[in-house]
């Protein structure tokens, strides 16, 4: 079956989520790549959204991350402090799920400005869950479209702390939790290297090169000792995504996009 | 508690200068109040909300405020909010000074002002750069423990408007669904004011844990049908997730924004 590499990014990410994870999900790919998690191979799988739902279980994606369709499916709603007091802070979810505009090599994310921040050249969004989501979860996984603008070798700001901008911020903060364990792209996976904490690529998606992954990124990137080919989506995957985009499109004329 | 026509809620309890706190998390938006600060052209308003979203996008648009104090401020699931934006990058049609937080420090202020505490500790914004750029951030050690806690300001608003579902004869209030943090906001506010779907008899049966808000501490109940649209109201009406869509063309542009705000907010 052929698949695009927005395909296999959400594949890819799903694939990493364990039945017995509790994730806090993120609304775009994250999302839909939680709820294949849970369509697929990971049915036990707790998915929380910050709007207060635990344990949904959507029918489509929502594109919101408080729409109705979560918490008519969930197994309880709370209120926002608490799902950041209790369930965040409180050390009750396995995985966060995150994205943003600009990564770098240590997993460091910005999702506030491009440019200056007090005269930005283009106002993003902001934090968010995601400040405290990436030291609150026992460990993050990032999903993101990989290129030379948004993988970048010093972020314009930085909004949340993945391994900080030596590599080793998180253990001199006194960060118990492991921080970004993975990044996935449409191009390829990239885990942190022992010791040293920098993002190096560990599989390419099928038909992906080397060369395609360093013109894509803004810093010298570095590739494992060994690197596999990504294991391309199996039709039931697809299938059971493109029912799911399929779904979410009745339901409200787009694809669930991105936050 | 005093049941008020909408137009007497804003004209009686949102001032210019006002702290003001719209609030309700995706659901529950307080469109309809939103819209009638707009039309009573209150100016200088310090406006805070965890996700700004369309209305503040429209209020700020309008030239209603001076000040945002949020957490997110996007279009979610579509992109950006093209109004707010403009005031921040090109100062149109007024500066916008912002104060920016994450999500988890908001939530915890707005529950230190409901707990009549002058601020809120937290183990937050930890290696963010974020500090750096609101002094309102600060970091102090845990006298037990010597860990580092974030601290910020509770939040104290002038006035809290929150959309719920019903409120009965009395004027107690029951919201359903998504309750977001439309309690704390409501009893960290001096004055609230409630916009709901309809007034009932009683609530009927319901679950002991409903959150329920007692009459005695809102300022003005509103009855106002749809009065969350286009965002959604539980077991009344979904999310208008296609508008949610459009408006992202409306707002792009600063004349087919105001013509849209002429025909469908000011008439």
């Amino acid at each position: 079956m052929n698949y695009t590499p927005a395909e296999m990014m959400t594949v890819a990410a799903s694939r990493a989520l364990d039945n017995r994870d509790v994730c806090f999900v993120g609304i775009g790919v994250p999302s839909a790549a939680c709820n294949l998690a849970r369509l697929t191979h990971a049915p036990n799988i707790h998915l929380i959204y910050e709007s207060g739902t635990l344990g949904t279980r959507p029918d489509v994606l929502p594109l919101s991350i408080g729409d109705g369709e979560l918490c008519e499916t969930a197994l309880t709603t709370v209120s926002v402090p608490e799902i950041f007091r209790y369930w965040l802070q409180g050390g009750h979810i396995t995985v966060g799920f995150l994205g943003g505009a600009q990564v770098d090599r240590f997993g460091n994310l910005n999702s506030t400005v491009i440019g200056n921040y007090a005269k930005p050249k283009v106002r993003l969004p902001g934090s968010g869950g995601a400040t405290e989501i990436a030291t609150g979860a026992e460990q993050i996984f990032i999903v993101m479209r990989q290129g030379e603008r948004s993988f970048v070798e010093r972020l314009d700001f930085l909004t949340t702390l993945g391994h900080g901008r030596t590599g080793r911020e998180r253990r001199k903060l006194g960060i118990r939790t492991r921080g970004p364990t993975m990044l996935v792209s449409d191009l390829c996976t990239m885990r942190p290297e022992r010791e040293t904490n920098e993002m190096v690529v560990v599989s390419l998606h099928p038909g992906i090169t080397s060369e395609q992954v360093c013109r894509n990124t803004g810093w010298p990137v570095r590739f494992a000792d060994t690197v596999v080919e990504t294991i391309p989506p199996t039709s039931e995957e697809l299938e059971v995504l493109r029912d799911l985009h399929a779904r979410t499109a009745r339901a409200h004329g787009t694809a669930g996009g991105n936050e | 508690m005093q049941f008020l026509t909408l137009e007497d809620a804003v004209a009686q309890h949102v001032h210019d200068g006002d702290q003001v706190a719209l609030e309700g998390f995706t659901h529950l938006i307080p469109f309809a109040a939103g819209h009638e600060i707009i039309r009573q052209k209150r100016k200088d308003l310090m406006l805070i909300r965890m996700t700004p979203d369309l209305l503040y996008d429209q209020m700020i648009g309008m030239g209603a405020a001076r000040k945002l104090v949020f957490s997110w401020g996007g279009n979610p699931g579509v992109g950006s909010l093209h109004r707010l934006r403009d005031a921040v990058e090109r100062g149109w049609p007024a500066p916008l000074e912002v104060v920016e937080h994450s999500h988890a420090a908001m939530a915890n202020a707005y529950e230190a002002g409901a707990a009549g505490m002058p601020c809120a500790f937290f183990r937050g914004y930890r290696g963010s750069d974020l500090p750096n750029v609101n002094p309102d951030i600060r970091f102090v050690p845990c006298p037990f423990t010597g860990e580092e806690l974030a601290c910020i300001p509770a939040i104290r608003p002038d006035v809290t408007i929150i959309h719920a579902q019903k409120a009965d004869r009395d004027g107690n209030v029951l919201i359903e669904g998504i309750v977001g943090v439309q309690k704390e906001a409501v009893l960290a506010a001096r004055r609230a004011i409630v916009t709901v779907e309809e007034v009932v008899h009683d609530f009927g049966l319901r679950s002991s844990n409903a959150v329920i808000l007692p009459a005695w501490v809102i300022s003005a109940v509103v009855v106002a049908p749809n009065g969350a649209r286009p965002s959604y109201a539980h077991g009344y009406y979904s999310r208008d997730n296609a508008f949610y869509i459009a408006w992202d063309e409306i707002a792009r542009d600063r004349e087919t924004f105001q013509s849209w705000m002429q025909e469908h907010v000011l008439r």
